[in-house]
């Protein structure tokens, strides 16, 4: 049996001879997960190991797949939001968005000034507390057992108290509608946010206080599970991923949907791609969320949330198809959709970005060591809701 | 120098640990059961049929059109239609909900049931501990155990309550004035036609 051909990131060497060849007898196959908690859910790894390093690496989901798009197909438009709450069940606020946003453009509806607002201020909010909880899980894979992540998890809960005053519920928010939200804001929400918003600023000094310039984590991190840029634009990598890598790409400013044309905030692009830098990516775009944050919480005019030509019941839109997207806290989050003019979609499809993202882990975790596999996996910010859906 | 990194992160941790003592922004937890959180106005658990008055039969806002159970995403909620008619509050006679289930290991707190519903008959609760031994009919509530009065949706969520009271008196004294008008008007004879303006 000849051995299968291994494609190899760009400058990146493979550290013995034994590790182009699978079949050489002293290489290990190894399970890893899928009831591990280093992967961050229900998600398998089959590795080839050369003592302690991976020659091979195959990832294998769908343990948690349930059947999510055919579900949306067989219901009509409105009752498929909340499942969206569960994709990236950290993150139910942006998928929510991605879904209304396809919606709106499949059905012509315009939403309402506040409503925008609205949007962004939880959309930014989602981006923190997602991104806080991924550096804090990072951490945890790295055997930093709990001091960093309960530290995210505190300041994650502040913003999960300001979804339940507003949405009703802390995850599972399902609160964007097709041409607007749900509802208005609670008296006093605004000013509630604005002082999260504003103390967020002191946990994230601290935050790199306790870990940035920790020669642990420099270590550990530090030219490992390296993104080439040619690789990342390839493999339709997306997100804090993919600017780590140095790609320039954020939906935020490509599309500028919503109105993210109206906020002064920049993209941070890494150098090397590597663990580290990811890890840097998203403490930098937290920062640059909260200036986001500080703006929209200031501008937010008063007004309407819905556009009054929306239906909630009996939503039939007209026959035609639409894809929406937006950079959701992992990457690039799109829904696709067919109507043939009936309650129900024709075709319904997701373009989630931690499947994307996920699918070149073997080009990352080739020739590093198996406790290194699980801190590359970590970076990639997977939540297999999404990945399996 | 090497280490520092760590040192500068072990003074962050410490001041983490004293400071939860002392700062309530650094400890954000409560020690459940004991002591509990508040809820908020919005927060919602699982629904709970509304009823006006003390008798859940008669004041059952319910009028079992079913939108709800169409609407329902994971298709939690069961509703067979009554054969007869008892009059809401405003005296129109409705059909009432003659069995109305919903299965709350099935139920998955969205709110839709509440969006849709044009009679505000159905509202999220904020009750939670659940838990139960049987899982199948432990968690299957029928009519009787989800109706709730009104003043319970006035305590939990009073700003919707407030409004949604208001319109319903407003509806109310609507329904009561075109129904004096229409007795008004059965009193007063017709004025019977003149015969003068037939011959000119």
């Amino acid at each position: 049996m000849s051995a299968p051909a291994v494609t190899m990131a760009p400058g990146f060497e493979l550290r013995s001879a034994a590790e182009t060849d699978p079949d050489a007898p002293d290489l290990l196959e190894v399970s890893l997960g899928p009831q591990h908690p280093s992967t961050h859910g229900v998600f398998r790894m089959n590795v080839t190991l050369d003592g302690e390093r991976v020659v091979t690496l195959k990832p294998v989901f769908g343990y948690l797949h349930r059947n999510h798009e055919k579900i949306a197909e067989a219901t009509s438009y409105l009752a498929s939001m909340p499942y969206t709450d569960r994709l990236d069940y950290f993150c139910s606020l942006t998928n929510n968005w991605a879904y209304a946003l396809t919606v709106e453009r499949l059905a012509g509806l315009q939403v309402p000034e506040r409503a925008e607002y609205l949007r962004v201020i939880t959309a930014e909010l989602t981006r923190l507390q997602n991104h806080a909880t991924v550096c804090g899980f990072l951490l945890q894979d790295m055997g930093a057992l709990g001091t960093p992540l309960m530290y995210a998890f505190r300041e994650r809960e502040k913003i999960l108290d300001l979804f339940e005053s507003l949405t009703g519920a802390r995850m599972m928010c399902n609160y964007m509608r097709f041409g607007g939200c749900r509802c208005d804001t609670p008296a006093g929400w605004i000013e509630q946010a604005g002082k999260v918003t504003a103390n967020f600023g002191r946990f994230l000094d601290e935050f790199e206080a306790l870990l940035t310039s920790n020669e642990i984590l420099l270590g550990r991190t530090q030219g490992v599970g390296i993104l080439p840029r040619d690789l990342a634009v390839a493999g339709g990598i997306s997100g804090p991923m993919a600017r780590a890598s140095g790609v320039g790409y954020d939906l935020r400013k490509v599309d500028r949907y919503g109105i993210y044309d109206r906020f002064e905030f920049r993209v941070p692009v890494g150098d090397h791609g590597d663990v580290f830098d990811r890890y840097m990516i998203r403490v930098l775009e937290m920062r640059e969320s909260l200036k986001i944050l500080e703006a929209a919480l200031k501008q937010v005019p008063p007004g309407p949330i819905m556009d009054p030509k929306a239906k909630l019941r009996g939503f039939r839109p007209k026959p035609g198809e639409a894809y929406g997207r937006i950079e959701s806290p992992k990457g690039e989050l799109g829904f696709y959709l067919i109507s043939d003019g009936g309650p129900n979609p024709y075709r319904y499809r997701i373009r989630p970005p931690s499947f994307i993202n996920l699918t070149l882990l073997e080009d990352l975790c080739r020739g590093h060591s198996v406790a290194d596999t699980v801190v590359i996996l970590g970076s990639v910010d997977i939540v297999l809701g999404e990945v399996d859906r | 120098m090497v280490g520092g990194g760590i040192l500068h992160g072990l003074a962050v941790t410490a001041k983490n640990f004293v400071g939860s003592f002392t700062d309530p922004e650094r400890l954000v937890t409560v020690g459940y059961p004991e002591q509990r959180v508040p809820a908020k106005e919005n927060t919602r658990q699982f629904p709970f049929l509304v009823h006006d008055g003390d008798d859940p039969e008669a004041g059952l806002r319910c009028v079992a059109c079913q939108i709800c159970e169409k609407e329902c995403p994971p298709q939690c909620i069961y509703i067979v239609k009554s054969k007869t008619k008892k009059p809401d509050h405003l005296g129109k006679p409705q059909f009432f909900p003659a069995i109305f289930d919903i299965d709350l290991s099935v139920c998955m707190s969205c709110q839709i049931c509440v969006e849709v519903c044009p009679f505000d008959a159905i509202k999220m609760d904020q009750e939670f501990e659940l838990a139960t031994a049987d899982r199948f009919e432990g968690l299957l509530q029928h009519k009787q155990q989800l109706a709730r009065p009104n003043t319970h949706f006035q305590t939990l969520h009073p700003t919707d309550a407030a409004a949604i009271d208001a319109q319903r008196a407003a509806d109310l004294a609507k329904a009561q004035a075109a129904a004096a008008a229409a007795a008004a008007k059965a009193a007063t004879p017709v004025a019977p036609v003149a015969p003068s303006s037939q011959t000119s």
